[in-house]
């Protein structure tokens, strides 16, 4: 009975009185929607009626991935998430993004169009003092957002070559651990072969 | 008046690309994307063309100056020798089946690495310069003329294809743009222009008979190590023998497995059943002349691929085996069982393949006389021929992954699934669109595994990637196993990046740890030197016990002191 009431209640309440999250909260599917459609518009024309079927994460894992973390990252962010409880949602974007063909700015402009597409979606309610405050510190929020991709993305980046030293280091890894024993082929034709097999053990 | 945008419509970046016909839009050399370029020391010791120092990021690439002469000729050629390439030439209806099923597109999103695209590069040329249609009507007709961009172009997207076929298999006309892809390497290859990891290996396995130049005794001073850590692991130490005359079989594996982890412990998987086989009869030998089961000829040219297999047979021959087993890999099987025998005769010494421990005459392989060990350690467990302790690998929740070349390439999808359903007690298969024939590439096959490509490779490899995600989330699978060489190392950076709690392995690393060796000493840690997270629990059970004891016998002795 009390949970009918109360739920009465809330009907009644007009969307002025809504908090800022629950204003967000309902409008979620239109804000994430126009948010990934923002950072389809990233791609080529061709790629993007690809990317926009997201039914299969297995046909398509960059949809299901952004879509997801995008998800993620507005959940933390209206629920006043830290930034350790929105990394693990930004990194996956952040993930695909770094090793696709955009530059860091191109690759992270996206966190930024929350900002109009949650404007957009407070329009009716921006007169009211409480939601205008706490969209400035959402935007705050979003602001800290972009500096923490940044973090993730040299992350990415770092991880990349740091990946790539491996590859080479381990590419004749065991062998450089029992000895040194590779043959190059000189870089000039006459050169003395480079071979080191002295301490063959 | 025109109309103004409100300020956050002006404040808005527009990022979209531009929108223009994929013909107009030339490629950008960007790191991370393409190869380095070959070196003319390479191009050198095999006779490629226009050796040359060159890189794909130069505005001159320093062709000779009728290559586009040379280039078409060699495309007049092909299509005049390959029937399959003239087909695959004229039918594409451009239905789009093929478009998204390319890890590279999936991944990056960049249309040009849509299957059907990437052969319409060399399609369009094929229109503009030998159809009249294409000729005349140019553009209208699908058709463009081969200019300098043109064949940059071409460079940059066919050597960001792995020849992977998975999007033949989507194809109604059956077209195989991987195919496309290798004559189009061997034109770029008639210029000169291939890349640095191919020509590379090429070069080496050619004089050293090996990708990375190993000579002989390193070789053979590697697999001796294999052995002493074995020992280490078992309290026995194998003795594999080398070059030697009269043998029955031949072992021929990539090197990969011989010199990089984890590779290196599926060779020491080998070693022990070898080991484990030779009280039940068997008579195997490895080649330090044969000492490279993989084949980058094949990435390069048909003709580098006939010349860098051709190590194979002559061991054989010279030390009068019988047949030949294959280690664990994925191109090499491609070669050695749809070309090797076109490439070369048999020598009359070979013999249909069959088991000395079981008998089983495998005909499939009566022409090239080879069979991949997978086939034959399968056999071996189907007739109850391995002692096996699953047990040994439960800290391992596993699922496969099919390399193209088994999988799609061969049809070959029971036989390491059966050696490892007999050797793990945790399997869990990825989803069914992304395994067997749908397999998804490593992103970095057909030579494309060289670090400065990395970028690109993880694009393409993220399809993998996100099912191999999936079973870890949903069966905590943490360790990948692969039958392919090139697998083995760039499945390692591929979950290193996306999937990082989970390891790779071979299939017959897992054998070598299941499998129970006559005379073994108690098995405290797995091939790669780690303890069974049970040895500890055990151990400290094991002191619990003698404390009990001792403080038993204590109580007992005060007993008897005290009547
Ligand atoms: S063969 Fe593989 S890599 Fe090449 S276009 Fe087809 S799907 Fe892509
Ligand atoms: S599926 Fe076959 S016919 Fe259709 S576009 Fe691709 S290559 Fe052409």
């Amino acid at each position: 009975m009390m949970t009918i009431v109360f739920q009465l209640a809330r009907a009644l309440v007009p969307d002025s009185f809504m908090s800022l999250e629950k204003i967000l909260q309902d409008k979620k599917p239109t804000i994430l929607q126009g948010w990934f459609e923002a950072i389809l518009e990233t791609y080529p024309t061709d790629t993007r009626r690809f990317l926009k079927n997201k039914k299969d994460r297995f046909k398509n894992p960059v949809a299901h991935e952004i879509s997801q973390g995008m998800e993620g990252i507005f959940d933390q962010v209206i629920s006043g998430g830290s930034p350790d409880e929105i990394s693990p949602f930004l990194e996956r974007v952040v993930k695909v993004r770094a090793v696709q063909d955009f530059t860091p700015s191109k690759a992270l402009a996206f966190i930024f169009e929350l900002k109009s597409l949650v404007r957009a979606a407070l329009a009716a309610n921006l007169k009211e003092p409480q939601i205008h405050e706490d969209l400035l510190s959402l935007e705050r929020k979003i602001d800290e957002l972009g500096l923490l991709s940044l973090d993730l993305y040299m992350k990415c980046r770092e991880k990349i070559y740091e990946l790539r030293v491996n590859e080479v280091k381990n590419r004749v890894g065991r062998l450089l651990e029992r000895a040194n024993m590779i043959c190059g082929i000189p870089e000039r034709e006459g050169d003395p072969e480079v071979c080191t097999t002295d301490n063959l053990t | 008046m025109a109309k103004v945008g409100s300020p956050e419509e002006l404040a808005r970046i527009d990022y979209s690309p531009p929108k223009k016909s994929w013909m107009d839009i030339p490629p950008e050399f960007r790191e991370g994307r393409w190869c380095y370029g070959s070196k003319a020391k390479d191009h050198a010791v095999v006779g490629l063309p226009n050796p040359r120092a060159w890189s794909p990021a130069d505005e001159d690439w320093k062709l000779p100056d009728n290559w586009k002469e040379i280039f078409l000729e060699g495309m007049r050629e092909r299509l005049h020798k390959y029937r399959s390439f003239q087909l695959f030439m004229d039918i594409c209806v451009r239905c789009g089946a093929c478009a998204d099923k390319c890890h590279f597109f999936i991944g990056s999103g960049d249309p040009k690495n849509m299957p059907v695209l990437r052969a319409e590069l060399l399609r369009s040329i094929y229109r503009g310069e030998f159809t009249t249609a294409g000729k005349i009507m140019g553009k209208l007709a699908g058709g463009r003329k081969l200019t300098y961009d043109v064949f940059k172009e071409l460079f940059y997207y066919f050597f960001q294809c792995t020849e992977c076929r998975r999007c033949s298999l989507f194809c109604p006309y059956g077209i195989d743009t991987a195919e496309v892809t290798m004559i189009g390497r061997e034109l770029l290859n008639l210029l000169g222009c291939n890349i640095d990891w191919i020509t590379g290996p090429v070069a080496n396995c050619y004089r050293t008979g090996n990708h990375l130049g190993i000579q002989p005794h390193a070789y053979h001073s590697m697999l001796e190590f294999f052995c002493e850590e074995i020992e280490e692991i078992t309290g026995i130490l194998p003795e594999p023998s080398f070059n030697r005359k009269g043998a029955e079989i031949l072992f021929i594996t990539p090197s990969g497995d011989v010199f990089a982890d984890p590779g290196t412990f599926t060779a020491m998987g080998y070693i022990m059943l070898f080991h484990y086989l030779e009280g039940l009869g068997l008579d195997l030998t490895w080649s330090t002349y044969a000492s490279e089961g993989g084949n980058f000829g094949f990435f390069t040219s048909h003709e580098m691929a006939k010349r860098l297999n051709a190590k194979m047979y002559a061991e054989a021959e010279r030390l009068g085996v019988k047949f030949i087993i294959g280690g664990e890999c994925g191109h090499m099987w491609r070669v050695c069982n749809q070309y090797m025998d076109t490439f070369w005769e048999p020598p009359k010494s070979l013999e249909t393949p069959v088991s000395p421990i079981t008998g089983t005459r495998f005909e499939h392989a009566k022409e090239h006389k080879m069979i991949h060990i997978c086939e034959f350690t399968a056999d071996l467990i189907k007739h109850g021929k391995l002692n096996l302790d699953p047990s040994r690998n439960d800290p391992y929740r596993v699922t496969f992954h099919d390399s193209c070349n088994t999988a799609r390439g061969m049809g070959f999808f029971e036989e390491p699934r059966y050696v490892l359903e007999n050797i793990v007690n945790h399997f869990h298969e990825m989803p069914e669109s992304t395994i067997r024939e749908q397999t998804f590439c490593c992103g970095s096959g057909s030579g494309l595994n060289t670090d400065e490509f990395m970028d690109m490779r993880m694009r393409g490899a993220l399809p993998r990637a996100n099912a191999v995600q999936y079973v870890h989330d949903r069966h905590d699978v943490n360790l990948l196993s692969c039958i392919c060489a090139i697998d083995r190392a760039t499945l390692t950076t591929l979950t290193e990046y996306w999937v990082p709690d989970v390891e790779v392995s071979g299939v017959h690393e897992l054998l070598g740890n299941a499998l129970i060796l006559e005379g073994e000493k108690k098995r405290t840690m797995n091939l790669r030197g780690e303890e069974f997270p049970w040895v500890e629990e055990e151990e400290e059970e094991e002191v619990e016990e003698a404390a009990e004891e001792v403080a038993d016998e204590e109580a007992a002795g005060k007993a008897e002191g005290e009547e």
